[in-house]
Formats: C-alpha cells, sequence, structure tokens
C-alpha cells in the first residue's frame, strides 16, 4: 500500500505548559513495495511518526493515506481496525506485548481478533513461528519461560501472523546481540522481499540502513530534513554529522579512499568480496611508483 | 496520558513559589484549609481569593491551564452549590425554578460554601504543580522526624513513597505503550460491549504486572549493591532549608490570616 503523508503536524498535549510539537509540517511518499528506512537522532519524532502510520495517533494538522485509507484530524475513523489488520507494527522492545499462557496463544492473539478462522489461524501460526527462525516444539510452552531473543521473535510472530501488507518496525534489533541483529534484519528483508510487503524501519544502524533499504527518511526535530536513496543520503557526512548521525563506516571508508588515492569508486551496494576484488584490482591496475 | 487531569501533576518553574521550602508550603496550605472554615463575611472570603490568585500570579503558571485541570472538581463544586440553593430555606424568597422557592440565604450560602470549596482546592493544588513529589517527601519525612522517637518507622514510610511517586509516570507510560502494542494487535479499549472491554485488559494487565514486578526486583538490586541499610546515619543530597524568603512568605501568610479574622462578623 502506498503512504503519504501531507503536510503533518503532530503536538503532544496541545494548549498546557507540557505542549510539545513532535511532528512539524511532513510531506512525503513511500511507494507500494518500497523498504524505507526512518533515521534521525532519539526525540527527532521517529515514533511519533510511525504510530500515524495504522492510526494510533491523528495528526495534529494535515492528512495521513495509506492506501486507501485517509487519517485526519478531528475525524473519527471508522475503519481503524481494517486499517489495522493491513499495518502490522512491531514496536520497540515488543517483547514487553506478551501476556498469553503459552506461544501459540500470544502468536493466535492478533488474527483472533481480527476474525481470522480457527483453522486458517492454527497454518498462521505454524508459519510464522517458522519463518521467525523457532521450532514448532515451543508453541505449548510459556512465552515467559523463553530467552529474550526468543521471546522477541514470538512478539514479532505474532504481528506477522497478522499478515498485514504493510510492516512497520521500530528499533526491532535493539538489545540483541550482532549475530541476532543480523539474523533478524535478513528475515525482515526476506519476508519483504517474499511477500511483496512495503517495509517502514526505525534504525539506529547506519548500516541496516544502507543495505536494505531503497530509500531514506532523514528525521530531525520533527522535521523532514533530508531524503533519498541511501547511497544519496550517506554521501553528505557533513549534513549527516550535524544532526548527530554517522555515515556507514564503508562510506567512510571509500570517501578517505577515493580522497587519498585521487580516485573514485563505483560503489552500487555490491558484497563486500565483490568490491574487495573491485578494489584489489584499481590497486593493481593503478598507477603507483613501485 | 490524560491531559486534562492536573491534579498531582508537577509543572516545572523558578517562582518564588517553586523556590520555597516544601515544609513551608506545606504548613501554610495545611493553615488556609483550616482558616477557610473561618471565613464567614464578604470581606474574609474576597481576603483569602485574593491570596489564593496572587499565590497562583506568582507561580506563573497559567491559571486557565489550573482551571481546565480542576475540571473532574468542577462537577463537585456546581453539586455542593445546588444543594444549598435547594435545601437552605431562610432570608426571602428571590425566585422560583419549576414552582421550587429559592431563598436568598441560600443562593448566599451556596456560593459561599463553593467558593470555599475551590479555594481549597486550588490551594492544594498549587502545591503539587510547584513541588516535585520527591521534594514533597523529603518535607514529610522532616516534619515528622520526631515521631521516630515512638518507633516510628518514618524513613522507611518516606522511601515508600518517594519510589511510588518515582514510578507512577513509569507506569503510565508503560500503560500507554503496552495499550498501543496491544491496539495494533487488534485490541479495541474504546468501544464494543462491556465484557469485551473487560476481557480487553487482561493483555494490558499481565505486561504491566510483569513489568512492575521486574522493574522492583532491579531497584532492589541496585539499592542492596550500592549498600543501602535503611535510615541509619544517611545523609540528603539536597538539605531542606529556610530562606528569608519563606519567612517573607510565612509573615504575609500570618497578616493575611489575622486580617481574615479581623474581617469576620
Ligand atoms: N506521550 C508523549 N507525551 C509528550 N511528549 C512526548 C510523548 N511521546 C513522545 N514525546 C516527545 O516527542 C518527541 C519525539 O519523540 P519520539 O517520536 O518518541 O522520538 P524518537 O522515536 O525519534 O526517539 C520527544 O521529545 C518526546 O519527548
Ligand atoms: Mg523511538
Amino acid at each position: 500500500m502506498q503512504i503519504s503523508f501531507k503536510n503533518v503536524s503532530y503536538i503532544y498535549q496541545p494548549k498546557t505548559p507540557f505542549e510539545y510539537k513532535a511532528l512539524q509540517d511532513l510531506s512525503f511518499t513511500i511507494p507500494s513495495g518500497s523498504f524505507v528506512a526512518v533515521i534521525g537522532h532519539t526525540g527527532s519524532g521517529k515514533s511519533t511518526l510511525l504510530q500515524h502510520l495504522n492510526g494510533l495517533l491523528a495528526p495534529t494538522h494535515g492528512e495521513v493515506e495509506i492506501g486507501d485509507y485517509k487519517i485526519q484530524a478531528d475525524e473519527k475513523n471508522k475503519q481503524l481496525k481494517s486499517l489495522r489488520e493491513q499495518v502490522g507494527v512491531v514496536f520497540q522492545y515488543p517483547e514487553h506485548q506478551l501476556f498469553e499462557e503459552t506461544v501459540y496463544k500470544d502468536i493466535a492473539f492478533g488474527p483472533t481478533n481480527f476474525g481470522v478462522e480457527k483453522d486458517e489461524i492454527d497454518d498462521r501460526v505454524e508459519r510464522t513461528i517458522d519463518s521467525v527462525g523457532l521450532s514448532s516444539d515451543m508453541l505449548e510452552r510459556s512465552p515467559f519461560d523463553l530467552s529474550g531473543g526468543q521471546m522477541r521473535r514470538v512478539a514479532i510472530a505474532g504481528v506477522l501472523a497478522m499478515e498485514p501488507s504493510v510492516l512497520v518496525l521500530d528499533e526491532p534489533t535493539a538489545g540483541l546481540d550482532p549475530r541476532g541483529q543480523r539474523e533478524m534484519m535478513d528475515m525482515f528483508y526476506q519476508l519483504h522481499r517474499d511477500q511483496q510487503l512495503t517495509t517502514v524501519l526505525v534504525t539506529h544502524s547506519m548500516e541496516d540502513a544502507l543495505a536494505y533499504a531503497d530509500y531514506v527518511l532523514v528525521m530531525d526535530q520533527g522535521q523532514l530534513y533530508m531524503e533519498g536513496e541511501p547511497l544519496e543520503v550517506f554521501h553528505q557526512k557533513e549534513a549527516l554529522n550535524d544532526v548527530g548521525l554517522d555515515v556507514p563506516e564503508i562510506i567512510e571508508f571509500i570517501t578517505k579512499f577515493e580522497q587519498k588515492f585521487d580516485t573514485s569508486m563505483q560503489y552500487t551496494n555490491q558484497p563486500l568480496s565483490q568490491f574487495a576484488e573491485q578494489l584489489k584490482n584499481k590497486l593493481k591496475g593503478g598507477h603507483h611508483d613501485e | 496520558m490524560n491531559d486534562s487531569m492536573i491534579i498531582g501533576q508537577y509543572v516545572p518553574g523558578q517562582s518564588l513559589v517553586h523556590r520555597m521550602d516544601p515544609r513551608m508550603k506545606m504548613t501554610i496550605i495545611f493553615f488556609f484549609v483550616i482558616v477557610v472554615f473561618f471565613a464567614n463575611s464578604f470581606g474574609s472570603y474576597g481576603l483569602l481569593t485574593l491570596f489564593a490568585f496572587v499565590s497562583v500570579a506568582i507561580t506563573r503558571i497559567p491559571l486557565s491551564f489550573i482551571l481546565k485541570g480542576l475540571k473532574p472538581v468542577w462537577f463537585l463544586i456546581l453539586f455542593t452549590f445546588l444543594l444549598h440553593v435547594f435545601f437552605t430555606r431562610q432570608g426571602d424568597v428571590l425566585f422560583e425554578i419549576f414552582s421550587f422557592p429559592v431563598y436568598e440565604e441560600a443562593i448566599e450560602q451556596g456560593v459561599k460554601i463553593s467558593l470555599r470549596f475551590f479555594l481549597l482546592i486550588l490551594l492544594t493544588s498549587l502545591l503539587t504543580l510547584t513541588t516535585t513529589p520527591i521534594s514533597i517527601t523529603d518535607a514529610i519525612e522532616s516534619m515528622f522526624h520526631p515521631l521516630k522517637k515512638v518507633k516510628f518507622p518514618v524513613h522507611e514510610l518516606a522511601l515508600m513513597m518517594s519510589i511510588s511517586l518515582r514510578f507512577i509516570p513509569t507506569l503510565m507510560q508503560e500503560t500507554e505503550k503496552i495499550s498501543k502494542a496491544q491496539a495494533s494487535r487488534g485490541v479495541d479499549f474504546r468501544s464494543g460491549p462491556i465484557k469485551e472491554r473487560v476481557k480487553a485488559i487482561v493483555p494490558l494487565l499481565v505486561p504491566l504486572f510483569v513489568s512492575a514486578f521486574k522493574r522492583a526486583e532491579d531497584l532492589a538490586m541496585a539499592m542492596e549493591a550500592r549498600g543501602y541499610q535503611g535510615g541509619e546515619g544517611r545523609t540528603k543530597l539536597r538539605e531542606l532549608t529556610l530562606t528569608k524568603e519563606d519567612i517573607a512568605a510565612l509573615v504575609l501568610f500570618v497578616v493575611v490570616m489575622v486580617g481574615v479574622f479581623i474581617l469576620r462578623t
């Protein structure tokens, strides 16, 4: 589903001394089927933005469109439930939302709320537990007996079992070990591919944004600071540093390399082994004084 | 968070009232509450009202914000007013509503009692609006200190109070977060039959309890790791001290109170 924001502003606790403008005049469009990374310093409004995607928050000004759904200020939205079935949100530390006695019941919770048939739910639970990389032996265990990483996977399975067409991820790998992080991101990417999802990922990892996203939104103080394709965005080191963001190491390396050797490298996100080959050829074939 | 509920909420600021010693604020409010019940004339009520509004003005918290925040209390005030209007039968009949006579005294009584009520709430809410919960606890601990002589666990109670106060906002945030997560999984907390809505509380309460217990455990561990062993010999990071400003406020307050007694009839 295509997502578009038109001049969206959001104010927390308006007309009180605590009034806070969390989003200011945001406009952008996310085409259906794309993988978009949202990056920005802590407090820049990323989570607030995400909550507009399934109608948890409605804009104070402006309009959000998700597929055919419109969310506007001061308008009761009747189809909120079906919107929420279409837009799956994985919150930060999603394992905090587990509550059922068994893993099975927790994964089935979402689909049950949306009125999915019993047989279909069984199918979905089997499928999703598999796609998050857990064995179906776990289904009868209590989610509270699992390890942190396993709990996170169960919680994510609970969102995937709703079979959303838009997947919204708020720092889904925070607090995992490096390997768990990579596995989880690969899993999301595969789902994105296999099920033609539209994916919106909030991340602090510039590496992930570069590796997985087709498009990057950079937030700063509630405003859209920059947007574009990952390579485009990450070449603007100074601008990113100004808002407290770094560029991925590989980009930093290439930039330094290009300066030092006064050359230019074609980097288009190719696999590292391929890029290493390219570097080797450049260094060998280049004119150096040995 | 409920935007319209300000009771118990702290609004940061630098005003004179914010800076005052919390013990002084509590003492003044305590006596104000008593003196309000002695007011009986136009003049004495006027003076108390003036005192309350000047206090509000000094805090620089917009009056409109405070009044809006007292919304839940307005109903009670109105109710008190009507009760008096309809059940007092003294003086001349002023007019009739649906053939129900309304007496002169009744209006006067109604206004007085609801004004009294309003002033009480206004001034007490000013305490929590301008004082952090931690300062309030410190003040209570300090004021109840003499009770230690009779083995009353002042320190422990104060500690329990400050821990509870400390975790109220955290729990509220957590509630909001979890209810959003469950709403995203199709739980409807806002509409539907009562039975369904009651059922919707389970997915909210279970995670809340789990995290509250976990937090309590972590906190206990952290306190132990840092060698906490009760109030004995413990010093304070923020000592409460009375300043000239506090004394000045007290003097002003005493003057107002004397004024109230003079203006009484
Ligand atoms: N419920 C709330 N009430 C008031 N202010 C909030 C609330 N939630 C977030 N904020 C404020 O809005 C700003 C943006 O928050 P958020 O969207 O969570 O940022 P991010 O996810 O980029 O770290 C922060 O400054 C935060 O303090
Ligand atoms: Mg966030």
